[in-house]
């Protein structure tokens, strides 16, 4: 295939369109700007989410707002979007200032905006999407024929095949992706805006939506790419924002960077981003997963005859785009959804029919793929999270009674063990940051010496600083000589980590590769391409 | 009385008791596909009907009794709405309150302002809706089958039934070929993409409801004082749950709602028809097992016979802007 294969090329921003506004408030000379944030200040109650942020987006670049979770990159764009309203500061779009007071006031200003979670409607078409709130009249009809003929004239100026009368919930997510953009023009947008465009993508998928963003900008468009991926800063942009706790800390010229700085500016200190692991020495089999066949609550079978193992001391690697039977299988794992065939031994002997209990008992401890859900119970103060599932242990219990104090005490130590933030235990679980939550969970299953540890998404919603620390004790972990099984969507962390990556798709092991395989070669997997 | 006359004035009589059933489905349909779930129907046709009653027996006219039964349900939904949309409260808890209130109200009213033991006045037939005679039904009557077709199952029901079978392809094509009725399907399945592309969700859901409120009138408006003469206490009895039922059977489309109405309607004609006939080999057989029978085959076509109903997405979660 070849999108894959296009090298990454940071290319010098085109010649600016003669048509651009002159604008009073850029010196002569300069490049005009698209976008122009001066001292915008947001807070949500306590949180004071944006600081006094000053950006400037030049027409005709992509540019690319970096930072961790809960840096405030979302709201600032939000606000830039007519969703919230800044409490101080002034939008210049163009030069001109303008007030934008909701998403119509951005749409006629010329923004538009791609968000995470795909605002689609799934059982429309896409030529109904890209019209929905464009109709251009209170009939449709005739409406129809001219989103038609514009929607074909926006996909062949712009690269972006998509068939209009296809229905969203039959496309693959790269190409619901496209329709947003779509969406977007058919609108008149100059300046689009993609939130973590690449988190439910392929790589190849990552890669088609690079090039489309290119086009975009070589016709005089202006991209905003908010990410907290360096590679794909790299990768893609002209000019790049680094935000840090509300705060916009610099603006760097992509070329004039390295991912380095950017990762120190991030997090406001050095990081070490590269895994320190020497070469595992796996021991004897401890996980076994044997023909393994999962259906999920429709009868669907997500899990098709999956077979591999797990050794003592090595880390072993699920790669897959997400929905690819992933967690399924670690769900079926953890023993909360049985198996239709099968069998998964622990050091060799069957698990079947047993409940999350039985096999926490038999070493086996579960990192669940959603916290939030699975994990933890937010409204629980830390202390009680710190036990869950552990509660019948008699360390924790007085009589038929929870030994509170006990309880306490284990989870203080946690606390400073894991470098959790703030170090309360008596506070709400929901109060804790991302990172912060998640060391809650690994701290709970680590500190349980299990023989085999499944993990799911690790580092998803967690900050660079946390990725470190959580990386760190997984292989600490593995040389401790505990089976691991690593699963997560993550293509980086997979190769950072693994020993050994078992790559998944559609509810298949397509095949397994070492770490060290290029990332096209898993890529190609991961799409269910090549084997 | 031969067997093919006994049938069309079963299909007759179904006709009667599909169009409260029809009106209040729609009313359903509108409401749920942008997203509110509507258990008040009842409550709301409940309310209408005794609007329409007690207006029609103090003034006389059909007409004003209407007006007043969709006012009065229009402001019920606007409850519903207020609660649910604005309030972003619980839409079942809502509902059902709604169905409490109408149902206890209208007794007390009606006691406190008739004093006949909570219904209205028996209405004269000028107050009424009356049966339409189509044109030239008198003449073809004699014709054999089509002729008489015509005259007795076609012709010869009041302007609400006409109405109410011309709703179901009106709202086909609002809900299909309008502006309001892409946005409506629209934010019922992800209202975040109606509120990115600029429209408001809150004014979209409230135009739904009152559409709701409408319907609901209608339907109340058609029991009083077209089906009877006048309202009687609890009248409805449980038609607007059997329309929510219609709707999911109908998979929540306005043509299969059609459809799912006639046939409970004819359920119920069969019923009333069967009442005290002997049925061949099994002989009498009660009559409360006919008037189970529409609830017995919901619960039967619900529980799979009909493939899943998939409600829209949104259906029932009240709009917050994600933090």
């Amino acid at each position: 295939m070849p999108e894959c294969a296009e090298p990454v090329s940071r290319p010098v921003p085109p010649p600016v369109n003669a048509t651009a506004p002159s604008s009073p408030t850029h010196p002569a000379g300069a490049a005009p700007l698209a976008i122009e944030l001066v001292g915008i200040d947001k807070s949500f109650g306590q949180v004071h989410a944006n600081k006094d942020i000053h950006l400037a987006v030049k027409r005709g670049t992509i540019h690319g707002i970096i930072g961790e979770n809960g840096a405030g990159k979302s709201t600032l764009m939000s606000i830039l979007y007519g969703f919230y309203q800044a409490d101080r500061g002034e939008i210049r779009v163009g030069g001109v200032p303008t007030v934008i007071r909701d998403s119509q006031a951005a749409i006629a200003a010329g923004i538009g905006m791609v968000h995470q979670h795909f605002m689609l409607v799934e059982n429309f078409t896409v030529l109904e999407n890209v019209m929905l709130g464009a109709e251009g009249g209170a009939f449709l009809k005739p409406g129809i024929s001219r989103a038609r003929a514009e929607l074909k004239r926006l996909e062949t100026e712009y690269a972006l095949d998509v068939d209009p009368d296809a229905v969203i919930e039959s496309l693959p997510v790269g190409r619901q992706q496209r329709v947003e953009i779509l969406k977007a023009l058919y609108r008149g947008a100059d300046i689009l805006i993609l939130d973590e465009p690449t988190g439910v993508l392929t790589p190849a998928e990552a890669d088609h939506l690079f090039r489309i963003l290119r086009v975009l900008r070589d016709q005089g468009k202006t991209v905003i790419l908010i990410t907290h991926k360096l590679r794909e800063i790299m990768a893609i942009t002209d000019a790049v924002s680094v935000m840090r706790r509300g705060e916009m800390v610099a603006t760097r010229t992509t070329a004039e960077t390295t991912v380095e700085e950017l990762a120190e500016l991030m997090v406001g200190r050095r990081v070490l981003l590269k895994v320190d692991k020497g070469p595992a020495h796996p021991g004897p089999v401890a996980l076994q997963v044997k023909n393994l066949t999962v259906r999920d609550h429709r009868g669907v079978t997500m899990v098709d005859d999956v077979s591999f193992d797990v050794r003592a001391g090595e880390i072993v690697g699920i790669a897959g785009v997400a929905g690819n039977g992933q967690s399924e299988l670690l769900e079926a794992l953890a023993g909360i959804r049985r198996p239709s065939s099968g069998d998964i031994l622990i050091d060799g002997a069957s698990t079947l029919g047993a409940d999350p209990a039985m096999l926490r008992r038999r070493g086996l401890a579960h990192v669940p793929e959603d916290r939030h859900h699975m994990g933890l119970v937010l409204k629980f103060e830390e202390y009680e999270n710190s036990i869950l599932g552990y509660q019948d242990d008699p360390r924790f219990l007085n009589g038929p009674f929870m030994d509170i104090d006990a309880i306490r005490a284990d989870a203080r130590e946690k606390i400073a063990k894991y470098d959790i933030r703030p170090p309360n235990c008596r506070l709400k679980t929901a109060n804790f940051s991302g990172g912060n939550q998640q060391k809650i969970v690994l701290a709970r299953e680590i500190e349980r010496d299990p023989t085999v540890l499944i993990i799911g998404q690790p580092t998803r919603g967690v900050d660079i600083g946390a990725i470190e620390f959580i990386h760190k004790r997984i292989v600490e972990m593995r040389d401790a000589g505990k089976a691991i099984l690593l699963v997560s969507v993550e293509l980086d962390e997979i190769r950072a980590l693994a020993d050994r990556v078992v790559v998944m798709f559609a509810g298949r092991v397509v095949g397994e590769k070492t770490p060290d395989a290029s990332e096209q070669a898993l890529g190609l997997m991961m799409a269910g391409i090549a084997a | 009385m031969d067997l093919f006359t006994a049938a069309v004035l079963v299909l007759d009589s179904t006709v009667r008791l599909t169009i409260p059933l029809l009106f209040a489905a729609l009313a359903g349909l509108f409401s749920e596909r942008a997203g509110v779930f509507d258990i008040g129907l009842e409550g709301k046709m409940l309310a209408g009907a005794f609007a329409a009653g007690s207006i029609a027996i103090v003034t006389g006219s059909p007409y004003l009794a209407l007006v007043g039964a969709i006012l009065v349900s229009v402001a019920l939904s606007l409850v519903h709405g207020f609660a649910s949309i604005t309030a972003k409260g619980n839409q079942i808890v809502s509902g059902v309150a709604i169905n409490f209130v109408a149902a206890g109200l209208t007794v007390l009213l009606g006691q406190n302002w008739f004093s006949q033991g909570g219904r209205t006045p028996q209405l004269p037939n000028t107050a009424r809706f009356n049966p339409i005679e189509l044109p030239g039904a008198a003449a073809v009557r004699d014709v054999p089958v089509v002729g008489y077709l015509y005259a007795e199952l076609i012709s010869g029901h009041s302007i609400l039934v006409y109405l109410a079978f011309l709703a179901v392809p009106f709202s086909w094509w609002a809900l299909y070929r309008t502006r309001f009725g892409l946005r409506l399907r629209a934010v019922g399945e992800n209202p975040g993409a109606v509120d990115t592309a600029g429209i408001s969700v809150e004014w979209l859901r409230y135009r739904a409801v009152i559409v709701a409120g409408i319907f609901c009138g209608l339907s109340g408006a058609y029991l009083a004082i077209a089906q009877s003469a006048g309202f009687i206490k609890d009248m409805t009895a449980g038609k607007g749950y059997i329309a929510l039922a219609a709707l999911i059977f109908a998979k929540w489309k306005p043509v299969p709602v059609m459809f799912a109405c006639l046939l409970f309607g004819f359920l119920d004609a069969v019923a009333i028809r069967l009442q005290g006939t002997p049925v061949p080999l099994v002989g009498e057989v009660p009559v409360q097992i006919f008037q189970a029978l529409p609830y017995i085959l919901t619960c039967i076509l619900l529980a799979g016979f009909i493939g899943t109903a998939i409600p829209p997405k949104a259906g029932g979660v009240p709009y917050t802007k994600e933090r």
